[in-house]
């Protein structure tokens, strides 16, 4: 019971992950993909954050009568990363609208009969 | 004022053209304004060459902040040598790209293309450049984004389809390596390279930090196309616009497996990732599929770009075969090949882009009779070709030559044998496209006056490679010099017993 309760943030963590990668591997529509590598990513923000936090440690903001802080050098990290995660959505959406235009369909098993395969 | 600034100019210089080559709005002026940008940052990286062999470490702190705090850039022997490779071939290849994208690229997007490029070489020469292990992931991310924006230009509405298999994999690879550096993160509570270094010997039996290990070590191999987490690549080399496979060919790939070695040698030790984890049996036996079955898939293609696609990825394997040696003279051969083949798959896919320019098409029906109509083309194909097989006074015999060495210093005929025997499989896959050029004649539907040389602008880069084909072949001292330092360097700088058979 103390292995799920005392490392529940690396459950939630893995949990999400492998939701995430699973979508990225089965789902047809390409869309789907986008949302399962949106919820892979966010597994790792997960991760990040919740290792900055320090037991009995507060925002790391000086207050008087203080000394324990939050690490919070993750959560900067993340925030780039986070930057990282949204410009890959945008191109990976964008050419998701250009293959619509171009094939007609999202359905990967659809335009795939369309072209031969290389 | 500006010296004291050398090391970081490789990286901004690119970055800040960017958006300035976008802004100039017109295809010829940002051409040459990237071509410049690319020649200048070409210029700095010999710079760091040279003083990072006679100083050994330039260290650089970005904004101020001295590391490990702030971000460190460090340019030793190893990084500087890739770097100096890096921005030739993205000079060479803007050259090209001018007349090249013509045909390939819609009127409209050429700026973008260019923008797209001079990002692409940001990201890498930061990836290159960096020490410190999260900015790595930021730079590599960078020129991805750019890499997947490339693909996506080409005129066949399957370049649409491939870049976006990419978009997926390598965010995926990516990511993988954020997941690696975050559990480093956690153990040792520092991001700079050589700290990560130094901290990381008092963790090694931590399982967070073997498993941190394991996910950078699979986020990498997606990266540089490692065999079985390959399949992003051919798609995506192929459909891609032949300036942008030259280039991604010769670098993107190669800065990957630079990647590799810098997390191996640098960060965790090769004593760790070698001997307690037996990462190099691993790494040898994907290497050799990969040769082999990369080889043989190349030799079954008709089309001339994903020949060449499936030829990279065999050639990859010959990169990790020598890091997967364990000697000096193994990373020697592996950092050679980094340069070689980026030499060579260059000329290739630059040769490939100008039959494309001319025929229309590059599958290999296309290029029968060439030899006659574009004569300089074919000629340049065929010396790439056997620089690719490994034949004596090319650059490919060099890399072939070392990697041989360092299987015989341990006395691993097999390995020695293989590599000879999967140069056979390359003679098969060139030769197919040679024989079509050479012995077949031009189809007797086409004007044989539509098919001729084609602009000089494209031929010079073309032959730039070709002639350093030749001479990094004949004069081996410069490549061998800077490579075995860096080896050396590698080796030494975390105090590695070789292994020894």
């Amino acid at each position: 019971m103390n292995l799920i309760l005392d490392y529940y943030n690396y459950w939630i963590v893995v949990f999400l992950m492998m939701t995430g990668f699973y979508i990225v591997i089965s789902a047809n529509n390409l869309v789907k993909k986008i949302v399962g590598l949106n919820i892979f990513q966010t597994s790792v923000f997960m991760l990040y954050i919740s290792m900055g936090k320090v037991t009995g440690g507060t925002a790391p903001i000086v207050v008087e009568g203080v000394t324990q802080y939050s690490n919070p050098l993750p959560h900067v990290l993340i925030l780039t990363a986070i930057v990282v995660g949204v410009a890959t959505t945008a191109v990976g959406l964008s050419l998701i609208v250009r293959i619509k235009r171009a094939y007609g369909t999202v359905e990967e098993n659809e335009f795939e009969n369309k072209d031969d395969a290389i | 004022m500006l010296e004291q600034h050398l090391a970081v100019l490789p990286i901004i210089l690119p970055l800040i053209a960017a958006p300035i080559a976008l802004i100039l709005g017109r295809s010829l002026l940002s051409w040459g304004f990237a071509t410049l940008i690319s020649g200048l940052s070409c210029f700095v990286s010999w710079q760091l060459l040279v003083a990072a062999l006679s100083e050994g470490v330039l260290s650089y702190a970005v904004g101020g902040w001295p590391a490990p705090w702030g971000i460190e850039l460090r340019v030793d022997a190893a990084n500087a040598f890739v770097l100096l490779a890096v921005s030739a071939i993205s000079t060479l290849v803007l050259i090209y790209s001018k007349d090249s994208i013509e045909k390939e690229i819609e009127k409209s997007k050429h700026t973008l293309f260019y923008t797209a490029h001079l990002l692409c070489l940001a990201g890498l020469t930061g990836i290159l450049i960096t020490g410190d292990a999260f900015n790595l992931f930021v730079f590599l991310e960078i020129s991805s984004l750019a890499t997947y924006t490339l693909v996506s230009l080409g005129s066949d509405r399957r370049c649409l389809t491939a870049a976006f298999r990419y978009l997926v994999m390598g965010t995926i690879g990516a990511t993988f390596i954020l997941i690696g550096v975050g559990l480093l993160y956690m153990k040792t509570g520092t991001l700079n390279m050589l700290d990560l270094a130094s901290r990381i010997h008092f963790y090694e039996s931590s399982r967070t930090i073997n498993t941190g290990l394991a996910f950078i070590m699979v986020g990498v191999s997606i990266k540089l196309a490692l065999f079985p987490l390959h399949m992003w690549l051919p798609p995506a080399y192929t459909h891609a616009p032949s300036a942008v496979t030259a280039f991604l060919a010769s670098t993107a790939t190669k800065v990957a497996v630079y990647v590799m070695i810098r997390f191996i040698f640098t960060i965790f030790g090769a004593d760790h990732v070698f001997n307690e984890m037996g990462m190099d049996l691993i790494l040898m036996a994907l290497a050799i599929v990969a040769i082999f079955k990369c080889s043989y898939m190349a030799t079954v293609q008709s089309n001339v770009k994903t020949v060449l696609a499936y030829s990279s990825v065999a050639q990859i394997g010959y990169m990790i075969l020598g890091v997967s040696l364990v000697s000096v003279t193994g990373l020697m051969a592996g950092l050679i090949h980094i340069f070689n083949h980026a030499l060579m798959k260059g000329a290739l896919f630059m040769a490939v882009g100008a039959v494309f320019y001319r025929v229309g098409s590059v599958d290999i029906k296309a290029f029968r009779g060439l030899g006659k109509q574009m004569p300089l083309t074919m000629a340049a194909f065929t010396i790439a070709g056997l620089s690719i097989i490994g034949v004596p006074l090319t650059v490919g015999f060099v890399s072939k030559w070392y990697l041989v060495t360092g299987a015989l210093e341990q006395n691993n005929w097999m390995i020695a044998a293989l590599v000879l025997v999967g140069s056979l499989l390359a003679v098969v896959y060139i030769g197919r496209i040679l024989e079509a050029a050479y012995f077949q004649k031009l189809p007797e539907d086409t004007d044989p006056s539509t098919v001729k040389e084609v602009p000089w602008l494209m031929l010079a880069p073309m032959w730039a490679l070709v002639i350093a084909n030749i001479y990094f072949g004949i004069d081996t001292s410069i490549t061998t010099e800077a490579a075995s330092s860096a080896a050396e360097w590698l080796f030494q700088n975390n105090n590695v017993q070789e292994v020894s058979q």
